[in-house]
């Protein structure tokens, strides 16, 4: 990918990363104010410094609106179920470990009906880059509480205020064992440009939260005003702390003063997964009592009782 | 079946070790297991399951000496969903499980064929429903494996009778699944699955293998449509990492692959999907026929229940009952048209259907004849005796 220079001078027809979308695919189906195109922006920078060959990246995404960016993106994409994104792609890197696969989805398609597919794959250590678009809420089918969704919170589905207590993202992806786990807002794009960057260069499992407006379904009913406001809102209480402690960055989105903590928290080396495969560095051998499980061949005696 | 090609998948060593030459005395399971790594299968993700766990554990052993890739997930759900990644990376790929598996998996069976990812699900059927008798026989899945993804699509299901056929259907429906770009089943029961026997693996140059088609434009062009059939209705396909940049989705999508929201591409779509099985039912078919030729009563049975059927038929025919049994060795596509030649004769009296559930195959019977279709039933944990086919056949 050639390096674009912006000079601001000159009208143009086309975007820097016009190539690496599938522009007979746009205008997308996101609404105004909505962060997951930002996010994409960052995805799409990141895929094209990451010296990666572009036919080398597959993207595979979920259900929802995050779900639909896997069909933005020129490379090979992967429009899976719902939750399913992360088994699916553990399909793709297991089978051909050349490729770099990162997988784009939304807070509810992750960790809610996908959490426990999140868990063992952040617990296995499979080399994908997995970018969950936290909006809050089930942006797509109309603004319904998830797991994400803030004490509080007024949805469609808590009409009374959310009494679930919301998951802390990047606190459970350090639990399970990823060994890359960052947060940034779709304000901080560079940034999350980077952080995506550096998932797609260090093997293993690398989850990043990207925290995104939702003013259709999410912001207008909880008193966070428009795309812009609630950019405006990250830009006055977002903390750049790498070193938080994660148990404590919990996000209270309701309470104009409490911080919202970004960074790339953990970034340690873990052994990636690696199925055994055959070849003469193997050394493994079964259990004796398996292996006994083999032995079924005969030599038929032609000469033996009928 | 119609093999485009004999030529294997895999050459030398690795093709010594994957295809175990020899006359084996082998668990049902395990031929299946054998059948697949035979028929060059690349990827495994299973979770494990009465009565099909000896699959998991054979090949947990077997796919990393052949260079395959093992890996066992955190559910079924996990495991339909990571074979299918897998096929679209350009593996065959297998799973196995049980009922309640089989029940978790259908949800990416659906996705399965509407991305036209070929895939193969054993299912080795266990007494149900929910966990019901966990060891026990049971072949109350037949119904599912035709309609258990919501929506309509087609699909192949196998329904192997002893360890050896175990092992060739496993090739089969290997081939099958990439010759049409389907899901494939194997339904497998208890009985069979656990049952030990003679099990006879042939030279590899004598194991049958059909390519998946491969597009003929090379990749960069832009002139590839993913989606596209071939007169067959079956596209070829290309795999993530070739340069394609396909898009693949689970929604109703155009000939490009890209979501095409409208009732039109959606009818074409289907259609399409229904028909690459439906238009080639009878390439696809296959049974077994034992003393049919002038056969006043036909047994119609399948997996274990239809060894006791045909020594039923046996016994039958020394009693004076002119008895005869079309097996099922695909459960689907039904075999309608051999079926309906047998009732054009005139000769057919009256049908027995015997299966271990309550009366699932004879529902496709009674679809196609007004002629008396009598059942032989259990909901499963037991065999069906030939002295109970025989009992109903005297009623």
């Amino acid at each position: 990918m050639t390096q674009t220079v912006l000079t601001g001078e000159k009208k143009t027809d086309t975007h820097p990363v016009d190539a690496l979308l599938r522009a007979d695919r746009l205008p997308h189906i996101l609404c105004p104010g909505c962060g997951i195109g930002t996010a994409m922006h960052c995805i799409v920078h990141a895929m094209a410094e990451s010296g990666i060959d572009r036919d080398k990246h597959v993207c595979v995404s979920g259900i929802g609106c995050s779900g639909r960016v896997a069909g933005y993106i020129d490379v090979d994409s992967y429009h899976t179920t719902h939750g399913r994104a992360i088994p699916f792609a553990v399909g793709i890197a297991v089978q051909n470990p050349e490729l770099a696969v990162t997988v784009v989805s939304g807070d509810g398609d992750l960790t809610a009906i996908g959490g426990n597919h999140l868990i063992h794959a952040a617990r296995r250590n499979i080399d994908l880059n997995v970018i969950c678009i936290n909006n809050f809420n089930y942006g797509m089918t109309g603004g319904q509480a998830g797991p994400t969704t803030p004490l509080n919170a007024q949805s469609s589905t808590t009409p009374y205020g959310c009494w679930d207590r919301p998951f802390n993202l990047p606190h459970l992806a350090h639990a399970v064992g990823a060994p890359f786990v960052a947060r940034w807002t779709v304000l901080h794009v560079r940034q999350l440009k980077d952080a995506i960057l550096r998932a797609m260069q260090k093997p293993g499992f690398c989850f990043i939260e990207v925290i995104s407006p939702c003013p259709t379904n999410y912001g207008k009913f909880n008193n966070i005003g428009s795309g812009l406001e609630e950019m405006e809102s990250y830009r006055r209480r977002c903390v750049v702390d790498h070193d938080a402690n994660l148990a404590d960055i919990e996000i209270d989105l309701g309470q104009e003063d409490s911080p919202i903590v970004v960074g790339n928290f953990i970034d340690v080396d873990r052994e990636p997964f690696r199925p055994i495969l055959a070849g003469p560095v193997r050394e493994e051998k079964p259990h004796a009592a398996w292996a006994g499980l083999r032995k079924t061949q005969f030599v038929e005696d032609k000469n033996g009782p009928e | 079946m119609t093999p485009t090609s004999a030529a294997p998948k895999v050459e030398g060593e690795d093709l010594a070790a994957r295809v175990q030459t020899g006359t084996h005395f082998m668990l049902g399971d395990h031929a299946c297991a054998e059948g697949a790594l035979a028929a060059g299968l690349d990827f495994f993700a299973g979770y494990p399951i009465t009565p099909s766990t000896e699959i998991c554990e054979r090949l947990a052993h077997r796919l990393p000496e052949v260079g395959g890739k093992f890996v066992q997930m955190e559910d079924e759900l996990a495991s339909m969903a990571a074979i299918i990644g897998a096929s679209v990376a350009g593996a065959r790929s297998l799973t196995a499980t049980s009922g309640p598996g089989f029940s978790l998996m259908m949800e990416n069976v659906g996705l399965a064929a509407i991305m036209e990812a070929p895939c193969v699900i054993v299912d080795v059927m266990r007494a149900s429903p929910s966990t019901g008798l966990p060891t026990a026989v049971g072949q109350a899945d037949v119904l599912q494996a035709r309609w258990g993804s919501h929506g309509d699509y087609g699909i192949v299901a196998y329904a192997p009778s002893s360890p050896q056929e175990c092992f060739d259907l496993a090739i089969q429906a290997l081939n099958t699944a990439d010759q049409y770009r389907i899901p494939t089943f194997i339904m497998m029961d208890e009985i069979i699955g656990h049952m030990t026997e003679r099990v006879v693996i042939p030279p590899a140059e004598d194991i049958p293998f059909v390519p998946r088609k491969t597009p003929s434009e090379p990749p960069g062009e832009g002139t590839f449509l993913p989606f596209k059939p071939d007169e067959d209705l079956v596209p070829p396909m290309a795999h993530a990492g070739q340069g394609y940049r396909v898009h693949f989705t689970g929604l109703t999508h155009d000939e490009q692959g890209y979501p095409r929201l409208t009732a039109a591409a959606h009818e074409k779509l289907v259609n399409r999907l229904v028909d690459k099985v439906r238009l080639n039912a009878e390439k696809i078919v296959m049974y077994e026929e034992y003393l049919l030729d002038d056969a006043e009563t036909i047994v119609i049975s399948f997996g274990c229940t239809a060894r006791s059927a045909r020594h039923a038929v046996t016994l039958a025919r020394q009693e004076g009952i002119k008895a005869g049994l079309l097996r099922l060795i695909t459960l689907w596509p039904f075999p309608e048209t051999r079926i309906r030649a047998l009732l054009d004769t005139g000769r057919v009296k009256e049908f027995v259907v015997p299966e271990i559930n309550l009366g699932q195959v004879r529902r496709e019977v009674e679809r196609l004849t007004q002629l008396p279709v009598k059942r032989v039933n259990n909901p499963g944990g037991a065999m069906i005796t030939p002295d109970l086919i025989i009992e109903v056949m005297e009623r």
